[in-house]
């Protein structure tokens, strides 16, 4: 059995110009110790996806799911307490701006320990010496007088440290990380993700790893999920997807890597803009931007569909031509 | 921590010598002449005005007589009343534990109600409940308090005769006045119902001193919360499975609290300032009324001097929040 | 491949959004925002209607206000035992209809209002201004008076400058004033200062712009949005303290029917005659509610935090 199973997810807004669909229709499964790379643009619904799993959604958004499990336990039939037994212990997530992520008014020392205290039994001392040890272990030094740091006192990279060290306290199956490096120096982007990877390898976690970043996919993902505008556009092995993408969008953000384009004098760009809320198209919402669509991609959006080793939601997908014979290709 | 106090006092010397010079020139700003208005005679004969002028130190130049205004200021000596003759500081101090009494359950009042209905109202935002208390709110502080104070009494004490009209306490009741607080004097005093007589005396005035620091407290509760609730650390405390009631009472309302608590500050100077109504109002003999007869009665030493010690006094609590304020805020208190 | 290059001939046009609409006109914008408020329309209205009343006063009174009928003193309202037709808010003490006082009441405290906080605005913008742009010699000592002003109780201050210059609605106006120039010039100083910060501000410096154009014309209309939302606090502050003043006998002075000074009369009348304190109050109260309605109108529609994304 999956460690986690969603199928057919979506999330609508209730917005002041009439319902938006943020998330619609995304699949998501994944075993234990998997790791799976989200990727896509702003806007294109990977963040709400997760947020509507760990149940952070405001109360402006209706979430709808033919099925929503985790370790077999139905998460929208259980009841609330349950849920935050689970939330926070078995699923814990990370979030992109560590600063604004931890409260200003209590010591890192505090807010370690009460995940601890809520779902771990234990003494103070033992939460303690266990907030000790996860600091230690998220690469800060002098973990006994980081205890009673407060926020505005650490860096960005050490905040995140810090994040995931609350992340982990209690041994969590699943492990949710929102663009975690995202908004940290590049310097540290690198090691905050070797932490999260060497974590991970420990613990045996599950891991979610949401980025735009195809680079970080790369490194770091088995398989990878593409999303755009609030839908899954690809799905399959991260290997199989840089080697032969399917979907037009997957093929563009790689040929948008510079490692991609040695030799090319422009970098090739995406052009158009993701659909807002009030411009999306009646049929597949990427046609508008695809060098390949044509009058049935602009009429009916095409049915996310198995094909082998994956999935993709396309009409035409590309080829199997190797990516760098595509371009310029005439009849 | 420790510069954050030391500016804030540093503030806070010129702002009080400003306000040393601002009484010192009253005296002198009123028409006619500084010593008729000073003695409180008209018509005096000149060698008793000769005689005053070399007294009160008038023939002196102005900074002189501004310096030795200061300095009298700072060992106690106000001057005395013009019509009881009482040294002004000492009937200040005898009237002030009335006001202090009536702010501080106003305060109370205004506490105890609006911080909860505040955070109930940004809970449930949007709801029936918030604009009632929007609304509620909105007509508190719109309404003239001295209005809103002989309503109540039209209606406690003229038609239902609850409470009684005026003064602190029924004249039936001798209380020796050791503190000064009619609350703890009262009960201090042994005699049967005269706790319940200051307290009956208490409600009504306190309830009209405190309506608009209450709708004012109200509104920015409401807004601080609102605030809070949607910040990231919010998210992060749901996300680790905390209990809504912690999260809402002790994540949220922490930090909603420190800008709540200047807001606090400043309601002192509308309670100083409401207090002159509402004693008048409801006979409260405090050093609003106090003032107000001063002002009426002419006594210009006695203006002088409440003008003077009410300033002082705003400008201690203001310090005293402003330091509290240094305390919580963590981003103050533990600074790099 | 054939099909490729088929599918590249074939490109559709991408579906035309609905051309995104053009950014209204400000004004246009404003007041979208302040007619959402639905109180903030109500405000305007009853406010509306004040001043036509104001204005209409003479024509609409039904009986001069300062008119006595020794024959119909403390009459109650018409709906009441022993009142009429003829009066129908009742008279007071010294029979005078308490309708027609109340009516030109709306007069006083309307155009008090409005010229204490026209003062106090103009005077505090100037003092801001100046203390933002001679931040060397200027800013501190105005500051600091300020602070003076700000450290005393409002309604203590005006009664002090009430007791200097003398009881009288023209000596209540300028106290008040005086006691709310200090928020003008510290809102309009904090402003102007990060204004002057600002990059156009030095491009117009180096147009050779002179320094009254480059205060009143550059900088202050940027300055406007805090200090619309304060002028509407403080016009509402303004009518209660000058109620409050002339309730306390420093104000407007009797006959004149200023609504403060008509419940300064009234105080001995609570318990016989309820008509003589509720109404002045409850006009007041009315006004005051209206100006402030309209005033959460504007800060929402000038607030970008709390624009509609």
């Amino acid at each position: 059995m999956a460690l986690l199973e969603i199928r057919n997810l979506s999330v609508e807004f209730q917005t002041s110009q009439g319902p938006f669909r943020a998330v619609d229709g995304v699949d998501m499964t994944l075993d234990r110790g998997e790791i799976l790379g989200v990727v896509g643009e702003s806007g294109s619904g990977k963040s709400v996806s997760v947020l509507a799993l760990m149940g952070l959604l405001p109360w402006t958004a209706t979430v709808t799911a033919d099925r929503m499990a985790f370790d077999g336990l139905d998460l929208p039939r259980i009841d609330a307490a349950q849920r935050r037994r689970l939330t926070g212990k078995d699923m814990a997530m990370i979030f992109q701006e560590p600063m604004t992520s931890l409260n200003p008014c209590f010591t890192v020392g505090f807010q370690i320990m009460e995940t601890l205290r809520t779902h771990m039994g234990g003494s103070r001392r033992d939460h303690r010496r266990r907030a000790i040890e996860l600091l230690e272990q998220v690469g800060i030094s002098a973990p006994e007088s980081r205890l009673g740091a407060f926020p505005h006192q650490l860096s960005g990279g050490m905040s995140q440290r810090v994040m995931i060290a609350m992340a982990i306290s209690c041994g969590p199956r699943l492990l949710i990380a929102d663009e975690p490096t995202t908004a940290l120096d590049v310097t540290i982007q690198a090691q905050i993700l070797d932490l999260l990877l060497a974590l991970q390898r420990e613990h045996g976690m599950a891991l979610v790893l949401i980025t735009h970043d195809m680079g970080v996919v790369a490194e770091t993902a088995q398989r990878v999920s593409v999303m755009y505008a609030g839908q899954q556009v690809e799905e399959r092995e991260v290997d199989r997807l840089f080697d032969r993408p399917r979907h037009p969008y997957a093929g563009a953000l790689l040929d948008a890597l510079p490692e991609r384009s040695v030799g090319h004098r422009r970098l090739p760009t995406i052009p158009g803009v993701v659909p807002g809320a009030g411009d999306r198209p009646r049929g597949c919402l990427f046609a508008p931007r695809c060098r390949f669509a044509d009058d049935r991609c602009a009429d009916a959006p095409p049915p996310l569909e198995a094909d082998g080793d994956g999935r993709v939601r396309c009409y035409y997908p590309l080829g199997d031509t190797p990516p760098g014979d595509r371009r310029g290709a005439a009849a | 921590m420790f510069r954050f106090i030391l500016t804030r006092l540093g503030l806070l010397i010129p702002t009080f010598i400003g306000v040393t010079l601002l009484a010192f020139l009253f005296i002198h700003l009123i028409p006619g002449d500084p010593i008729e208005v000073l003695a409180g005679e008209r018509g005096l004969p000149p060698e008793r005005h000769a005689a005053l002028l070399r007294q009160l130190g008038l023939d002196r130049p102005m900074w002189e007589q501004y310096g030795l205004f200061f300095l009298n200021i700072l060992r106690g000596d106000l001057g005395h009343s013009l019509v009881t003759r009482e040294p002004v500081l000492g009937e200040f101090l005898t009237l002030f534990p009335a006001t202090i009494e009536l702010s501080l359950c106003a305060l109370a009042f205004a506490l105890v109600i609006g911080l909860p209905v505040g955070i109930m109202a940004a809970i449930k935002r949007g709801t029936v409940l918030d604009h009632t208390v929007m609304g509620v709110t909105l007509t508190g502080y719109s309404m003239p308090i001295f209005w809103w104070g002989l309503l109540l009494i039209i209606f406690f004490s003229g038609f239902l005769q609850w409470t009684p009209v005026s003064g602190r306490i029924s004249f039936l009741y001798f209380v020796e006045p050791r503190t000064g607080f009619m609350l703890i004097d009262s009960l201090l005093s042994g005699q049967e119902g005269a706790f319940r007589s200051a307290v009956s005396h208490l409600i009504l005035p306190a309830v009209v001193l405190g309506t608009i620091p209450l709708a004012v407290i109200a509104r920015q509760t409401r807004s601080a919360m609102l605030e809070v609730l949607g910040e990231d650390y919010v998210r992060t405390a749901k996300a680790k499975g905390l209990h809504p009631r912690r999260v809402i009472g002790l994540h949220a309302l922490r930090n909603a609290l420190i800008p709540v608590v200047t807001v606090i500050g400043l309601q002192t100077g509308v309670l100083l300032a409401g207090a002159i109504l509402t004693e008048t109002i409801f006979s409260w003999p405090g050093v609003g009324k106090w003032l107000v007869d001063s002002i009426f009665r002419r006594d210009y030493p006695s203006v002088q001097g409440g003008l003077l010690l009410i300033a002082t006094v705003v400008m201690i609590v203001n310090l005293i929040v402003d330091l509290l304020y240094g305390l919580i805020n963590p981003r103050i208190r533990h600074a790099r | 491949m054939a099909a490729e290059s088929q599918a590249e001939r074939r490109l559709p046009r991408a579906p035309r959004a609905e051309s995104a609409a053009k950014p209204p006109h400000p004004l246009r914008e404003l007041w979208y925002y302040f007619a959402e408020n639905k109180g903030a329309v109500v405000g305007l209205g009853v406010l509306l209607g004040l001043i036509a009343v104001a204005i209409l006063a003479p024509v609409i009174e039904p009986h001069p206000p300062h008119e006595q009928y020794r024959d119909a003193l403390l009459v109650p309202p018409a709906w009441e035992d022993g009142g009429s037709w003829r009066f129908v808010l009742g008279t007071d003490v010294i029979g005078r209809d308490m309708l027609a006082r109340l009516i030109h009441g709306a007069r006083f405290s309307l155009a008090i209002g409005f010229l204490v906080i026209v003062l106090s605005a103009t005077a505090g913008i100037g003092l801001g201004l100046v203390a933002a742009f001679f931040p060397k010699w200027a800013d501190a000592g105005i500051m600091r008076l300020m602070d003076v002003v700000l450290a005393i109780p409002s309604l203590l201050l005006a009664l002090v400058v009430v007791a200097i210059l003398g009881p009288g609605l023209f000596n209540a106006m300028f106290a008040v004033a005086v006691v709310y120039m200090p928020h003008f010039v510290r809102l309009t100083r904090a402003a102007a200062i990060t204004e002057l910060s600002k990059d156009y501000v030095t491009a117009s410096r180096v147009a050779g712009a002179g320094l009254p154009r480059l205060m009143v014309i550059t900088v202050l209309p940027n300055c406007m949005a805090p200090l619309i939302v304060q002028a509407t606090l403080g016009f509402s502050s303004a009518v209660l303290d000058m109620a409050a003043l002339g309730f306390l006998g420093m104000g407007a002075q009797p006959p004149t029917p200023e609504w403060g000074t008509m419940l300064a009369d009234a105080r001995e009348f609570i318990l016989r005659a309820w008509w003589v304190v509720t109404f002045p109050g409850v006009a007041i109260l009315v006004t005051v509610l209206a100006i402030n309605l309209m005033g959460d109108g504007p800060r929402d529609a000038l607030d970008p935090k709390l624009k509609r994304s």
